[in-house]
């Protein structure tokens, strides 16, 4: 079998001692063109690169990314834009990682097998689905896999031990820890060190199997994450994007050099 | 799809929380998945500990004043001519609305679980109102989430939560009335479960919630039921139970006890709200056929557009502009058990003229949409049949719109 782009990405990662960089974007945010050239500009950082696809009912994101995600659904992004912009990047960067973000009705109503088509068409890599826990998620993750595409099972503080091996025997090649209870964004109520004593716990039931935190991590915390198989950073991006619209500055150029100084702190 | 007997309804979902296979389940980011099955297990035990039970039924009796009356509007009847037009006041309980049974069990629950505060979402304000005078006799603390739209048109309701000492948060999010109200809810909840219970205010949200709220409001047809045999002697041939629905909090409520009655003897007919007469923003995904999708955790029929945004609702009555439905009332539209019309703003206000001139009653905007439907009903019948209203609410939070559109209160 040959190895997934996502597993290569953290094994390029593990060659250089230091976690993988993830980043997070809202598809068409700002604009169209703009969330393309941003996540074109990032992918000289980023190791892999999430990207939402829009619901406007989303029970788990805080402030900042439902601010991207209203300005984007304003400016009439659909699910189809969303696909463009993931086939268009993937053709710029064929070997970068793309794994596409969302809520469940958006694949409940294109329908399970024609939304896998729809990746598989874009090049998409995997999958993140915020309320499609496990075991719900058992069959679409089945699904997934057959068509080669990467399901990121989630797994967060309230997860109980026993809980954690069965989800994480039925994980494919990347899981995502979220580190606090919290919405997306929210500002880090616990100490690095806590969350990465809870991380350390999932890396004892596995310790081959990438896991990657995310939830409330930014510039001045991602450093103490420095030892972890990956970081994700969302909330941050978002946050510049509104900052750079209300400066009216260049929202791309602004972007990339947050992600590049992100980089800079954990190599 | 059928509706299984000697079982309660809130009961006949699968392993995975559906109704019908289809109506339902837990949609919820993992995080959530623990305090649900935490709280599932609870109210699992609860239900058949008969120490809680009776603490409920003390606190609904000497607290909420139920049982609420049952009574014949006799005026009302004799005007329209035709079928018998009853009510069931449920707007006598403490609070002025059915949303005091939900909360106060839940209140219970939260005290069980050693849980300091509680939050809740409103959307006309009385499952907010009501939470908030629940908490504060139970000594938590209290979060109400509204639309910021809703604050401004509900403001008696508004004042009232204050006066219980709970905070309001006001949400400015999308349509800024209840569908935002309830993500934020959820919001704060998947933020804060460890020290906090979530109520929803109505049988809407994850499976157990839906089953906790439909739990909750059977007092309504616990009481209806011996009311009627006690003025009947026996249930009647010709019932039609009309209650509004927007989750479906009352609606459900009302009906419980007489499910397995055939549906030609008691009939359920549950009215959505219709919105502005010329508007297609209408708060009635069961009437006007919306498709299946998720909203707040659950699968329902839902106002949505072809790739899956929830679409904005428009209704005079914040109590059910609601683009979703509970999965109950899925399960029983699609089992035909109950039907299900809409009834518009304009109806439900001249609803509220007429009963207002002939009955010593006050129905809030909620119940006027199921009023409309009776006085439309009435005459057509004849005077065997008996028509019940459920009266879920009193109009006194409504006084601001009711001057407004009608020019006085």
């Amino acid at each position: 079998m040959t190895i997934s782009p996502i597993s290569l990405a953290f094994k390029n990662c593990k060659k250089e001692k230091r976690p993988a960089l993830i980043t997070f974007t809202v598809a068409g945010d700002n604009t169209k063109k703009n969330s393309l050239k941003i996540l074109n500009s990032v992918a000289k950082y980023a190791d892999i690169i999430e990207l939402s696809f829009l619901h406007n009912c989303p029970i788990a994101d805080g402030g900042q990314i439902q601010n991207s995600t209203y300005r984007s659904l304003k400016n009439g992004t659909t699910l189809k834009d969303t696909f463009q912009i993931a086939k268009k990047f993937k053709k710029n960067n064929p070997k970068k990682p793309l794994i596409l973000m969302g809520y469940y009705n958006l694949i409940y109503q294109n329908g399970e097998n024609n939304f896998l088509k729809n990746c598989k068409l874009s090049n998409v890599d995997g999958l993140i689905v915020v309320d499609l826990p496990w075991p719900e998620n058992k069959q679409f993750s089945k699904k997934c896999k057959k068509k080669s595409i990467n399901f990121v099972q989630l797994l967060s503080p309230t997860t109980s031990k026993v809980r954690m091996k069965k989800i994480i025997k039925d994980s494919h090649d990347m899981i995502y820890y979220i580190s606090m209870l919290s919405t997306t964004g929210g500002k880090l109520k616990v100490s690095p060190k806590k969350i990465l004593e809870n991380y350390s716990k999932i890396k004892k039931i596995d310790k081959i199997k990438n896991c990657v935190i995310g939830f409330g991590i930014t510039n001045k915390t991602v450093k103490s994450f420095k030892n972890s198989d990956g970081v994700v950073i969302g909330s941050e991006i978002c946050k510049e994007i509104t900052r750079s619209l209300n400066n009216r500055q260049n929202p791309v150029t602004n972007v990339s050099k947050v992600v590049a100084r992100l980089k800079n702190k954990i190599l | 799809m059928k509706i299984k007997k000697n079982i309660q309804l809130i009961d006949q979902h699968d392993k995975f929380g559906f109704w019908g296979g289809k109506f339902g389940g837990n949609f919820i980011p993992e995080t959530l998945k623990k305090p649900v099955e935490d709280l599932e297990i609870l109210f699992k035990k609860l239900r058949k500990d008969k120490k809680f039970i009776k603490e409920r039924d003390y606190y609904f009796k000497n607290w909420l004043g139920s049982p609420t009356r049952f009574i014949k509007l006799h005026n009302l009847t004799n005007y329209l001519g035709g079928a018998q037009i009853w009510a069931k006041v449920v707007s006598d309980l403490n609070g002025g609305a059915h949303k005091s049974l939900n909360a106060t069990v839940h209140c219970l629950i939260a005290k069980r679980s050693g849980k300091k505060s509680v939050c809740g979402d409103t959307g006309a304000g009385y499952a907010g109102k009501m939470l908030s005078m629940a908490a504060k006799k139970f000594g938590l603390k209290c979060k109400i989430f509204m639309g910021a739209k809703d604050i401004k048109r509900q403001k008696p309701n508004c004042d009232a939560m204050r006066k219980n000492g709970a905070e309001i948060i006001p949400v400015y999010t999308g349509s800024q009335t209840l569908v935002d109200a309830v993500s934020e809810c959820m919001r704060y909840w998947v933020s804060n479960c460890d020290t906090t219970h979530m109520c929803v205010g109505s049988t809407v949200g994850p499976n157990i919630f839906v089953k906790i709220c439909g739990w909750s409001t059977s007092q309504i047809s616990r009481e209806l039921f011996k009311q009627i045999k006690k003025e009947f002697g026996r249930i009647p041939k010709k019932v039609k139970l009309l209650n509004c629905v927007g989750g479906g909090s009352s609606s459900f409520g009302f009906w419980n006890e007489f499910m397995h009655y055939d549906k030609k003897q008691v009939e359920f007919i549950g009215i959505e709200a219709g919105g502005p007469k010329k508007s297609k923003r209408h708060a009635a995904p069961l009437t006007y056929g919306s498709k299946i999708g998720i909203l707040h955790g659950a699968a329902q029929y839902v106002n949505q557009d072809f790739e899956g945004q929830i679409e904005e609702t428009e209704s005079i009555s914040a109590g059910l502009d609601y683009p979703g439905v509970s999965p109950l009332h899925c399960f029983l539209k699609d089992t035909k058990r109950a039907r299900y019309t809409a009834a518009t703003d304009e109806e439900a206000l001249s609803a509220y003229k007429l009963v207002t001139k002939f009955e010593n009653l006050s129905p809030s905007l909620e119940p006027s949409h199921a009023f409309a439907e009776a006085i439309k009903l009435a005459p057509k019948l004849n005077k065997d049949t008996i028509i019940i209203v459920n009266s879920c609410g009193d109009a006194h939070k409504d006084r601001d719109i009711l001057k407004q559109r009608l020019g006085k209160f």
